[in-house]
């Protein structure tokens, strides 16, 4: 039991004793990287949602199971972090209001009830279908899911139709503000000089919704060659749009924040410099070797116009860069932070265990789990407009 | 039967805290009985319990009951004391007593990577500018020493030139804004009225924010326990009148403890006869440690 969180980690220079035990480990790292994938995925979603942009239609609705399914599973990795993960609901029964982890529970209850109620909404015409169409228990299951309400009509469709457009409308903000939220609880602590910034929270938003769009650029991609379905030109060139804006404004943040530590030179920033060139350079490579192709791609994507094959290709490609340079920048900030001492003295190098409950395993473990999940729900409540599913949409309405 | 044999024989083998406390300080006076009472001098090579506590520590089940039924202490008003305390670097020798009093006091893990007090040895050798600074928990000196549990600095720099060279006793701030409290979740960190910031231990869920958010790196985890841990000044001793264990033990008086609100206790003397600083003022989060003697290189 006793080593059962324990992360002993080497150091060099002088670091605090009790630093030497690494309070946040691997865990929370794809924390923050999967609810970055759910505000991004949202954030397509709500393109055509609540813009109206046309070009996101074919997978808005898949993009908002992704977001769903994503969110299902961001608390998991906190709980297997805790101590007492019995005790987790402390915090949501007796929030202490000056923590700013206090208000996690709201913030992603609250975001979890949107997303089920949008869902609801967006698809209550295909559960009507289905529970129709469909006999035994799947029938039931689509039977008490439609809550008694089989009207479709093109009035409670058009009902249906603006409800889910408000939800998705308070959704943007509600999934900016629950990530902006997550750099907030990295970037408020003075006590580390790697988290400590101003321009954390937004570094962490933009990062999020570029990764959100990648994971939908690599899903799309895939899902439609296993469907054997068309992969529509105009949704690609609009996902390249959202992904050229994202990488573009991220690297100018992210350069800027590490611009402004090396020039205000404040005590330590040698200790800084050496983390960058010691225990995260691998990160780091990552990190902006992915940025910059991801950049000079979408970048000649769009200079040479590229259409069809090609720019599904490339953008298949940008999608995966992205998902993992976003990544490795969670892991620069989670455990760079933690890997530069306090006394500014000193380095620690963190190296993640294989086995055993927060290790890579266990990352492993949580990290499939949103995609299995999401391959039952697409399953079970088909998002593609394409005419294969039972029901049609309530979003081609209007 | 002499007062020493009664206090052995009451206390039984493995003794309490209090008990190993008392003897402690009677060892300095009376040695040889006390190491013929419980077979070790200190509590230095004491036997280990499978659980990887020490014998004198408190073990699960009495941790356990101490968390479900906290002694009643009728008498103290914590209205009535603002704790207060200093260390006066220039009298401190490193000799570790204090780290291995609170260890043994607090049934803190025994190992090199949880500790609620520490000491940090600064050396400046000849023509840098710069101090070399380690602590007891530098694999160096525990190699020297032999065990994580044998508090010790080794000798290092025998053959160098050194310039100048301190020792600083590091422990929590209990801080007037502490950030630890600032960003507990659930609030089962807090402030008390007479000073010292505790844990709700039955409360704390374990996130380790606290953890991250201390600038001293005051806090740890404790594992078994799934908790944050943290120098409370021997939060159960101060309320019955007493120092707390490494002041107690410190043979220099290098640690000074007392009542802010007495004019006369001795923190109060301390802070006032002369120049305190406290670490890190820039945080913002006012200690109420008291320093003498800092350096630039101290963090």
């Amino acid at each position: 039991m006793q080593h059962v969180f324990e992360h002993v980690t080497p150091y060099i220079g002088y670091v605090y004793p009790n630093e030497t035990d690494l309070p946040w480990s691997q865990l929370i790292v794809i924390y923050p990287y999967i609810t970055g994938l759910v505000a991004g995925a949202f954030v397509v979603s709500s393109l055509d949602h609540v813009f109206n942009i046309k070009g996101f239609a074919p997978i808005s609705r898949f993009a908002l199971l992704t977001a769903l399914c994503f969110m299902i599973f961001a608390p998991s990795p906190l709980l297997f972090h805790l101590g007492q993960p019995t005790r987790a609901f402390n915090a949501v029964i007796t929030p202490h209001w000056s923590s700013a982890m206090a208000a996690f529970g709201y913030v992603a209850g609250f975001y979890l009830c949107l997303l089920v109620l949008e869902t609801w909404f967006a698809f209550r015409s295909d559960i009507v279908a289905m529970s129709k169409a469909r006999t035994g228990i799947l029938g039931k299951v689509y039977g008490w899911l439609t809550l008694g309400s089989d009207d479709v009509s093109e009035r409670a469709l058009a009902i249906d139709h603006k409800v889910a457009r408000i939800l998705s409308m308070i959704g943007i903000p509600a999934a900016c503000g629950l990530h902006g939220y997550v750099g907030f609880v990295f970037g408020s602590l003075k006590s580390r000089e790697w988290w400590s910034s101003d321009l954390m929270p937004v570094i962490f938003l933009l990062s999020a919704a570029a990764s959100g769009v990648g994971l939908l650029i690599v899903l799309y991609v895939i899902v439609s060659k296993f469907r054997k379905t068309p992969i529509i030109d105009e949704t690609m060139r609009g996902l390249l749009y959202v992904l050229f804006s994202g990488i573009a404004i991220v690297m100018v943040i992210e350069g800027l924040e590490i611009l402004e530590m090396f020039y205000k030179q404040r005590e330590g920033v040698e200790m800084v410099r050496k983390l960058i060139e010691g225990p995260i350079w691998a990160g780091m490579l990552i990190q902006w070797a992915m940025s910059v192709f991801v950049l000079v791609v979408t970048s000649a994507l769009l200079i040479f116009d590229v259409h069809g094959k090609r720019l599904v290709n490339w953008l298949f490609m940008c999608g995966l860069a992205i998902m993992l340079g976003v990544l490795a920048m969670r892991w620069n900030v989670v455990i760079g932070g933690q890997e530069l001492s306090k006394t500014m003295k000193g380095l620690l190098t963190f190296t993640p265990e294989l086995f055993g409950r927060e290790s890579l395993f266990t990352v492993l473990m949580i990290s499939i789990c949103p995609f299995l999940v999401l391959w039952g729900v697409a399953k079970f409540l088909p998002p593609w407009n394409d005419g294969t599913a039972a029901g049609n949409t309530v979003l081609d309405a209007h | 039967m002499t007062t020493q044999d009664e206090i052995i024989e009451a206390q039984q083998v493995p003794l309490s805290r209090r008990g190993f406390l008392e003897l402690m300080g009677k060892s300095v006076a009376c040695a040889g009985v006390v190491a013929g009472a419980v077979g070790a001098g200190s509590a230095i090579g004491a036997t280990q319990s499978g659980n990887g506590k020490h014998a004198y520590q408190q073990n699960d089940q009495q941790f356990a009951e101490a968390v479900n039924d906290p002694p009643k202490i009728p008498e103290y008003n914590w209205n009535d004391h603002q704790w207060a305390m200093g260390v006066d670097t220039t009298r401190c020798i490193g000799c570790l007593r204090c780290m291995e009093a609170c260890k043994m006091e607090n049934s803190v893990q025994m190992d090199a990577n949880h500790h609620r007090t520490w000491v940090e040895r600064y050396v400046y050798l000849e023509g840098s500018d710069t101090a070399l600074v380690d602590s007891q928990a530098d694999p160096q000196n525990i190699a020297f020493a032999g065990s994580e549990t044998k508090f010790r600095f080794d000798n290092r720099y025998k053959d160098k030139k050194v310039d100048k060279a301190f020792f600083v006793a590091k422990l929590c701030n209990q801080c007037e804004h502490p950030s630890c409290v600032e960003v507990c979740p659930t609030g089962a960190t807090f402030k008390s009225k007479d000073g010292p910031v505790l844990i709700d231990t039955t409360y704390c869920i374990g996130c380790q924010y606290c953890v991250q958010a201390c600038p001293y790196g005051a806090r740890s985890f404790n594992e078994s326990r799934g908790t944050a841990e943290k120098c409370n000044w021997c939060y159960h001793r101060i309320t019955k009148g007493l120092n707390p264990a490494c002041v107690e033990v410190c043979p220099t008086g290098s640690r000074i403890f007392g009542d802010r609100n007495d004019p006369d206790s001795p923190v109060s003397v301390f802070i006032r006869n002369n120049h305190v600083q406290v670490l890190k003022p820039e945080m913002g989060n006012a200690p109420n440690v008291f320093y003498v003697g800092l350096d630039k290189e101290v963090v």
